[in-house]
């Protein structure tokens, strides 16, 4: 979908207040098997942290040499070590330590790791670079290598080995930090607030940090998970804690040289280590994994609703003025498209109906989110899971799309479809010669060789006006401009023979001059292949210029379908709004510019009756209570509206009526 | 509110051999309360003119100024922008109303710095009470209307509108135009508005400047730029609009020069840098070298930098003042 104009329906359904949002995502990472799990034992790991050492101190402690080195038994549940004393109490008591032991380290990660991270931002241009080479550097070293360098510049002990875990994580913290930092801090927001004047200090703290949060707070839980372990490696190792302190890993250290005789006393601290390890890593990864998913998508409808019952609430199906008739290259007759939405399935479409001939250029007009794109998705097949397409027919050249096997359908909508997308930039491969990209489709549906395709793609390419098509075919898609590109689009659409091009706002992303160059282009095509075309656009002025019929979409529906030339006399109220609201070379500059009060409808909360009826100065009571109907009059125009044809007095623009008024 | 003037400001990035020349000595002027429209196609320079001027891209060569002065560097702009797009100029986890109280200058106390959000979210058409909401809860428009409100918190004396309605659907492009036009009537701010969109900026503007290259190449009151347009650049840019008629090409140097695409602007053609695309330049008349070879001159009517353009008949005549009123 775009990335200017045109809102996608799905982002507008998840939209609630942010802090809630926040709250249920949260939420939902505990309702989850994975984070409910981790979340207990990650919250049994820190209160026996905290109650371990009051609670079982002195049978830690009790020395006891008769039963020195003893193995499990009824007493002591995982033996003795050499003093006698209880191994298995030792393990609990020594849960505090470990566990804080990490912790500690683990904030200093943080804190080094946030300074040196923001660091690039904070100090400006030349002494950020210099940081960041350094991290880059240090990143480079494994943590473990760095730990034990540490270790040694510290001294061995405690102290020491909690630095060194501490600083040896800084590194790779820093990184993700500076890279999160940088992502937000080239947002339009930070640079509103640096030219409000706030000082950098205050920009990081009130703009940056609160949108890195989530991801750092993610990362610091896994990185306290992998401190526990470093930290039981260097006691292990001896670099850790000495005697007569005692951790998870000296207690390993010391069971080890018995393990033949009494494994349990090894095992103990080593499960212990298993555990707590797992905890604060898996906790890690599932609010991981909640946080990257979207709430919308987070409850799918199934079992909310029969299907049976959702297709009931549909409106009637639009009656099709030419239903059938064997000139169609499309013939689409009440498509609906669902997604599943937070509270039961969404239908951003609902029930279009419309035909387009051999060689006929029809328009789709109408606001963000009206359902213009998604139709086009739709149409050709593009719209992905979770989303789902229904219709009553959904006919391309006489084949129907709705049964049948998909690889007939692709190979039919391989060389008979054509796709243009809006986004010249990312409808390429930019790792890939544009040559080749053409020539994929004609190797891939018309069993092209290599060199006969790539022929294929030159002569496109020419046929598409682009110059030296033969240097340009062995070009990757940045060296071409934006307009190339989409000319490049259209000849990739042009590899097959289509019988229709599907445009989806081709021409948006493009400057005034290049727009002309590929709307003449378009027309060129259409002429001379006779190819049918389906412009979808919000500038009316584009469809105005392009098309024989526009189709006017408003909530997912067809409000009216008439012929271009009559778009001055527009039955329904809306069309003639929008085609109001677009500022031309000859609007009056003494008034107000038409506006459509109100906003669009949420696809979510669709009305009873007519979708623009809260917008609308002709609305009655029926309009509110009754959806109207996708009318045809005799002419074949269609209009669904109770109130077609009406003009209301203050209605905005140069409605026919209010045209004779002086300017 | 006051006079902004670019004096021979060039934004330079990258280095010497890999760089580009984005802004390349234009002279522009801001007068005092007046609207200048500033259009051009993408990488024309636009945007980042407006960048240097609120401190947001390098400026490596001549002098910004605000009523002669240099612009200060740090502290509080007295130049604010407003952004193009709503979606990202916006802090998704702050309320509008802490977004336009940031921005409102140090020292206020807060109860005058709620009372002024209220204030600047009335003036903008919201509901002062939606001052808690967050701007997923905004409609696009409406989101484009509070950061009008954020820049006119920091008062300032130039407000700088950088593409405001081209993210907007049309329906919503005519409330943010109608709200820029009445502040400025009331407010009588001075503005730099930017737009690749002549219909929207011939709404709003009472000057219009043309910028092709990183060079201004026409600029005068908006009226005769658009009805007597001086350059082929700008003329070009007329007819380019969907809804305008245009001559049908059936030379074919007219076709090709049509067809032209933009150049790079990392190796901007000698001479006249609109030459390869030039209607009326050496690709259609071959006795127009000097197109090729030599850079045109402003010292034509409407400052055209063409060497075809007849020459200005007297000093430009003082800037006309925003639209006029309905009677």
């Amino acid at each position: 979908m775009s990335a200017s104009t045109v809102g996608d329906p799905l982002v507008q359904v998840a939209a609630p207040a942010r802090r809630s949002a926040t709250r249920a995502r949260w939420g939902a990472v505990l309702r989850t098997p994975v984070g409910a799990g981790a979340g207990l034992l990650l919250a049994a790991v820190l209160l026996l942290a905290v109650f371990a050492p009051i609670l079982w101190s002195d049978e830690a402690n009790a020395i006891d040499t008769d039963s020195a080195l003893q193995g499990a038994s009824a007493q002591h549940w995982a033996g003795t070590d050499a003093l006698g004393r209880d191994i298995f109490y030792r393990v609990l008591v020594a849960t505090r330590l470990s566990v804080e032991l990490a912790l500690a380290a683990t904030l200093i990660t943080v804190v080094i790791g946030l300074v040196l991270g923001t660091a690039p931002l904070l100090l400006g241009r030349r002494a950020g670079r210099l940081v960041t080479a350094g991290v880059n550097i240090a990143v480079a070293f494994p943590g473990l290598l760095l730990a034990l360098f540490f270790a040694v510049i510290f001294g061995v002990g405690m102290t020491g080995a909690m630095l060194a875990i501490g600083f040896a994580g800084a590194p790779v913290f820093a990184r993700l930090t500076q890279t999160l930092t940088a992502g937000v801090a080239q947002r339009d927001y930070v640079a509103a607030a640096r030219i409000a004047g706030l000082g950098r200090f205050r920009i990081l703290l009130r703009h940056v940090l609160p949108n890195v949060a989530e991801p750092l707070v993610v990362n610091a839980t896994i990185g306290a998970g992998g401190a526990l372990l470093a930290f039981a490696g260097l006691s292990f190792l001896g670099l850790g804690v000495q005697s007569p302190d005692y951790d998870w890993g000296r207690l390993l250290m010391e069971g080890l040289s018995g393990i033949y005789l009494h494994p349990e006393a090894a095992l103990a601290p080593g499960v212990a280590i298993v555990v707590a390890g797992l905890a604060f890593n898996l906790f890690g990864e599932a609010v991981a994994k909640g946080i990257g998913l979207t709430t919308t998508l987070g409850r799918l409808p199934l079992g909310r609703r029969g299907h049976g019952a959702a297709d009931d609430e549909l409106p009637a199906t639009d009656p099709s003025p030419e239903a059938g008739s064997d000139d169609a290259v499309l013939d689409v007759q009440d498509l609906t498209v669902t997604f599943p939405g937070a509270d039961g399935p969404v239908r951003p479409v609902r029930g279009v109906t419309f035909t387009i001939r051999r060689g006929e250029a029809v328009g789709v007009v109408g606001e963000s989110g009206s359902g213009k794109s998604l139709t086009a998705l739709a149409v050709g097949r593009l719209i992905e899971e979770p989303g789902r397409v229904s219709a009553a027919r959904l006919e391309f050249l006489g084949a129907d799309l709705l049964t049948g096997s998909e690889r007939a359908h692709r190979r039919l909508l391989g060389t008979s479809f054509a796709m243009v997308f809006q986004d010249p930039m990312t409808s390429f491969n930019p790792t890939r010669r544009i040559g080749r990209q053409l020539a994929e489709v004609a190797e891939e549906h018309q069993g092209m060789s290599r060199s006969e395709a790539l022929a294929r793609a030159v002569d496109r390419l020419r046929a598409v006006r682009v110059p030296a098509a033969e240097r340009r075919a062995r070009q990757y898609p940045h060296e071409f401009s934006g307009g190339m590109r989409q000319r490049a689009m259209i000849g990739m659409g042009l590899m097959g023979s289509p019988a229709l091009i599907v445009a989806d706002e081709p021409t948006t992303a493009l400057d005034v001059t290049v727009q002309r160059q590929v709307l003449d282009l378009l027309e060129a095509i259409r002429r001379e292949d006779d190819v049918a075309l389906l412009l979808i656009s919000h500038d009316v002025a584009v469809v105005r210029e392009v098309c024989d019929r526009v189709l006017v979409m408003y909530a997912g529906r067809i409000v009216e379908d008439l012929p271009t030339s009559e778009l001055g006399n527009a039955r329904h109220p809306y069309t003639r709004a929008l085609l109001a609201t677009v500022p031309d070379m000859s609007v009056d500059l003494s008034r107000p510019l038409p506006v459509i009060p109100g906003r669009p409808v949420d696809p979510a909360a669709q009305p009873v009756g007519c979708a623009y009826a809260p917008r609308c100065p002709l609305a009655s009571a029926r309009c509110i209570e009754e959806d109207p109907e996708l009318a045809t009059d005799p002419t074949g125009r269609r209009v669904a509206c109770w109130h077609a044809g009406e003009i209301a007095a203050d209605e905005p623009g140069r409605a026919p009526v209010t045209a004779g008024e002086p300017a | 509110m006051s006079e902004l003037r670019f004096e021979q400001v060039s934004v330079r990035y990258g280095t010497a051999r890999t760089g580009l020349t984005a802004v390349d000595r234009v002279d522009l002027t801001v007068p005092d309360g007046a609207v200048v429209g500033l259009v051009g196609e993408s990488g024309s320079g636009k945007s980042t003119l407006a960048k240097a001027a609120v401190g947001l891209a390098p400026v490596s060569g001549g002098r910004i100024l605000l009523d002669g002065r240099p612009l200060p560097t740090s502290g509080p702009r007295p130049v604010q922008m407003v952004f193009q797009d709503p979606y990202s100029s916006l802090d998704p986890r702050m309320t509008i109303g802490d977004s336009i109280a940031e921005a409102v200058p140090r020292g206020t106390r807060r109860a005058e710095r709620r009372a002024e959000v209220a204030r600047l979210l009335e003036l903008v058409e919201l509901d002062p009470g939606r001052a808690g909401a967050y701007p997923a809860q905004l409609s696009g428009g409406q989101r484009q209307r509070v950061a009008v409100a954020r820049a006119l918190a920091a008062r300032p004396q130039v407000v700088i509108a950088d593409e405001i309605t081209s993210a907007l659907d049309v329906s919503i492009q005519g409330t943010v135009l109608n709200l820029v036009r009445r502040l400025q009537r009331e407010l009588g701010t001075s503005m730099l508005f930017i737009s690749h969109n002549l219909a929207v900026v011939r709404y709003v503007a009472s000057e219009i400047a043309v910028m092709y290259l990183g060079r201004i190449v026409e600029h005068g009151p908006a009226d005769r730029v658009l009805g007597d347009p001086q350059h082929p650049y700008t003329r070009d840019l007329l007819p380019a609009l969907p809804d305008t008629p245009r001559p049908a090409a059936d030379d074919p140097a007219l076709a090709a020069v049509a067809a032209a695409d933009p150049p790079d602007p990392h190796h901007p053609p000698a001479g006249c840098r609109y030459h390869p695309r030039c209607p009326i330049g050496p690709l259609v008349h071959s006795d127009r070298d000097v197109c090729l070879t030599t850079e045109p001159t402003t010292e034509h009517r409407h400052a055209a930098a063409c060497h075809f353009a007849p020459p200005a008949p007297e000093p430009l005549p003082a800037p006309v003042r925003a639209p006029q009123e309905v009677s």
